[in-house]
């Protein structure tokens, strides 16, 4: 039973990856390297483990998903049509004029957004907001976000950070995307974030390092160890490679961290992910 | 004599008062509690109360996730860290969501005094204006302030509100005094001059005034507590009625009330006009007396305008 779950996971998350594709590729701007990266980490997140329900994006005892590195916007939308909350011919739209498909993600234009993000750092502190409202009103639900390694740069996840942990938001799990790369090149030699378990350690999260971040097993029971700790957050530290999935991709991940595919790029990665 | 009062304190008392009528009442403080007042409202509140440390960005954020969450939420601390530290955030998080966020911060402006030009903000009305969606707010005394925090109870959205560290004049009686966001209120009746000011300049305004009248210069005096949204219609009608305007505000001559004013009247209703405030320079420490001396924001200062720009009619 489990394996067929496992089976249909990794098909959603091949379909959300193509969705990604074509949807940067038609538009010709976006982040692809980032939002391949994250694609099975959402796919687990909103088809197996969050308590959602796309009719009613406003049920209040819904768990709660804050994509704080905003600009993978693609893989969010992608994986929200796929899950039912507008129609998959919507993501067309990305980044036009007048469309819900802003570039970063905007909780005033699509339902099914918690947050508006962009601007990195910020969705981690939103998120211990929303942990600490479910506590004042005794509700269970849980607060999932997703984080950058480039953005663990940023001073206020640090800050966000020394809340979660202070506060003890057992009700709260972070999930680094840690695919190594960022804009100007790889991590390490920008701005190095290493030992980056040891760090929220010492920021009183209770850690799991080493989360294949695109095995869907791994992720889900990863998942599962979160949600059941109590007296502190957790974060998962999860091992990604971006542009997961598109070989011309993940072999150029600092190429392809903001720019769009060609079109001839993209009937090749498609290719790629039947 | 006039009478005196805190409008930080007072804040922090209309806080208690609302979070008894309102459970959905949640407020944050960045390490300065005791100064901005929340601290009455933690003490009585704890479980809605959060000290978010010295991470003014954190609570800012912090804040938008709460009132995404159905959360009525007041976030305090001085008002350079709220306008200036946090910026970025009031933008995004708590601005460009339209979130149910009051940014309520205290020591604004130069009378913040001994502690010099890092704890002055004299820039944060220009900053916290250009954002859209934002409401912001200077109430010129006490009875202003609770006005101003209840009627932001029952308008949705983000506001900044900015209060002072000193005791101020209470210049408003609390019975008739029908107050609403967005509409000025004037003061003092006038017609060779308007005077108009906001926060803690609407007194000084008002006595300046007065000596005028005792020089045979009419001046109208009108209170302008919200920025923005701001009340086209009376500044038009000043500048028509009076033909010169000065504006008075314990903040920079760039992109605050005076600002805000020029931009109405010069596409609207052109007269000439002068700006009274700080003259694009940063402060200093001295006491708060001292350095509205210093730095223009005297009585005299105002007159003085007056009387110049009365010339240029």
């Amino acid at each position: 039973m489990e394996n067929i779950k496992i089976k249909e996971l990794e098909e959603k998350a091949k379909v959300i990856r193509r969705h990604i594709i074509e949807m940067i590729g038609r538009c010709q701007s976006g982040h692809p390297g980032g939002s391949l990266s994250a694609a099975d980490i959402l796919t687990v997140l909103y088809f197996y483990k969050l308590k959602h329900d796309p009719k009613n994006p406003k049920w209040a005892d819904r768990d709660r998903f804050v994509l704080s590195k905003g600009h993978a916007a693609p893989v969010l939308y992608a994986t929200l049509a796929e899950a039912g909350y507008f129609p998959k011919s919507y993501l067309k739209t990305l980044r036009q004029l007048g469309s819900s498909l802003q570039g970063h993600v905007d909780m005033l234009s699509l339902p099914g957004i918690e947050m508006s993000t962009g601007s990195l750092g910020q969705g981690l502190s939103a998120a211990n907001g929303m942990a600490l409202a479910a506590r004042i009103d005794k509700k269970s639900y849980h607060v999932y976000v997703v984080i950058g390694d480039g953005e663990s740069q940023e001073g206020q996840i640090w800050e966000a950070a020394m809340t979660a942990g202070h506060y003890k938001l057992d009700n709260l799990t972070v999930i680094l995307d840690h695919n190594k790369y960022q804009i100007d090149g790889h991590v390490e030699e920008i701005k190095g974030i290493k030992p980056i378990g040891d760090k929220w350690r010492a920021f009183r999260f209770n850690v799991i390092d080493n989360v294949n971040g695109h095995d869907i097993k791994s992720l889900m029971k990863a998942l599962d160890e979160a949600e059941k700790v109590k007296g502190k957050p957790t974060i998962i530290i999860a091992e990604t490679v971006k542009g997961k999935g598109v070989s011309f991709m993940e072999n150029k991940p600092t190429e392809f961290h903001g720019k769009a595919p060609s079109k001839e790029e993209v009937i090749k990665a498609l290719e790629e992910l039947i | 004599m006039v009478n005196m009062a805190s409008t930080r304190e007072i804040y922090g008392k209309v806080l208690v008062e609302l979070g008894r009528q309102n459970k959905d009442v949640v407020v944050l403080d960045a390490d300065l509690s005791s100064s901005t007042k929340t601290s009455l409202f933690g003490k009585e509140f704890p479980e809605r109360f959060f000290n978010l440390g010295v991470a003014e960005q954190d609570m800012i954020s912090t804040a938008a996730g709460l009132a995404a969450s159905g959360k009525i939420v007041f976030a305090s601390t001085f008002a350079v860290f709220g306008s200036g530290r946090a910026w970025d955030q009031v933008r995004v998080s708590m601005a460009y969501t339209r979130l149910n966020v009051k940014l309520v911060v205290t020591h604004g402006g130069i009378t913040t005094g001994e502690d010099g030009a890092t704890h002055q903000a004299n820039e944060d009305i220009a900053i916290m204006r250009v954002i859209p969606n934002m409401t912001v707010i200077v109430p010129s005394d006490s009875i202003e302030t609770e006005l101003t925090i209840k009627s932001l109870m029952k308008e949705y959205g983000p506001a900044y509100v900015r209060l002072s560290r000193q005791s101020t004049p209470i210049i408003h009686k609390n019975a008739d005094y029908d107050f609403k966001i967005g509409k000025g209120t004037l003061m003092r009746p006038g017609k060779d001059v308007a005077i108009i000011a906001t926060g803690i300049m609407v007194y000084t305004s008002l006595v300046a005034a007065e000596e005028l009248e005792a020089e045979g210069i009419s001046a109208r005096v009108v209170n302008i507590h919200t920025i923005k949204p701001l009340d086209k219609q009376l500044l038009i009608k000043c500048a028509e009625e009076t033909g010169a305007i000065v504006t008075v505000e314990e903040h920079s001559i760039i992109g605050g009330l005076g600002s805000a004013v020029a931009e109405v009247l010069v596409e609207n209703r052109p007269v000439p006009m002068l700006r009274v405030g700080l003259k694009d320079m940063f402060g200093e420490s001295g006491s708060p007396k001292e350095l509205l001396e210093k730095y223009g924001l005297t009585p005299a200062d105002i007159k003085q305008a007056a009387k110049n720009i009365i010339k240029r009619k």
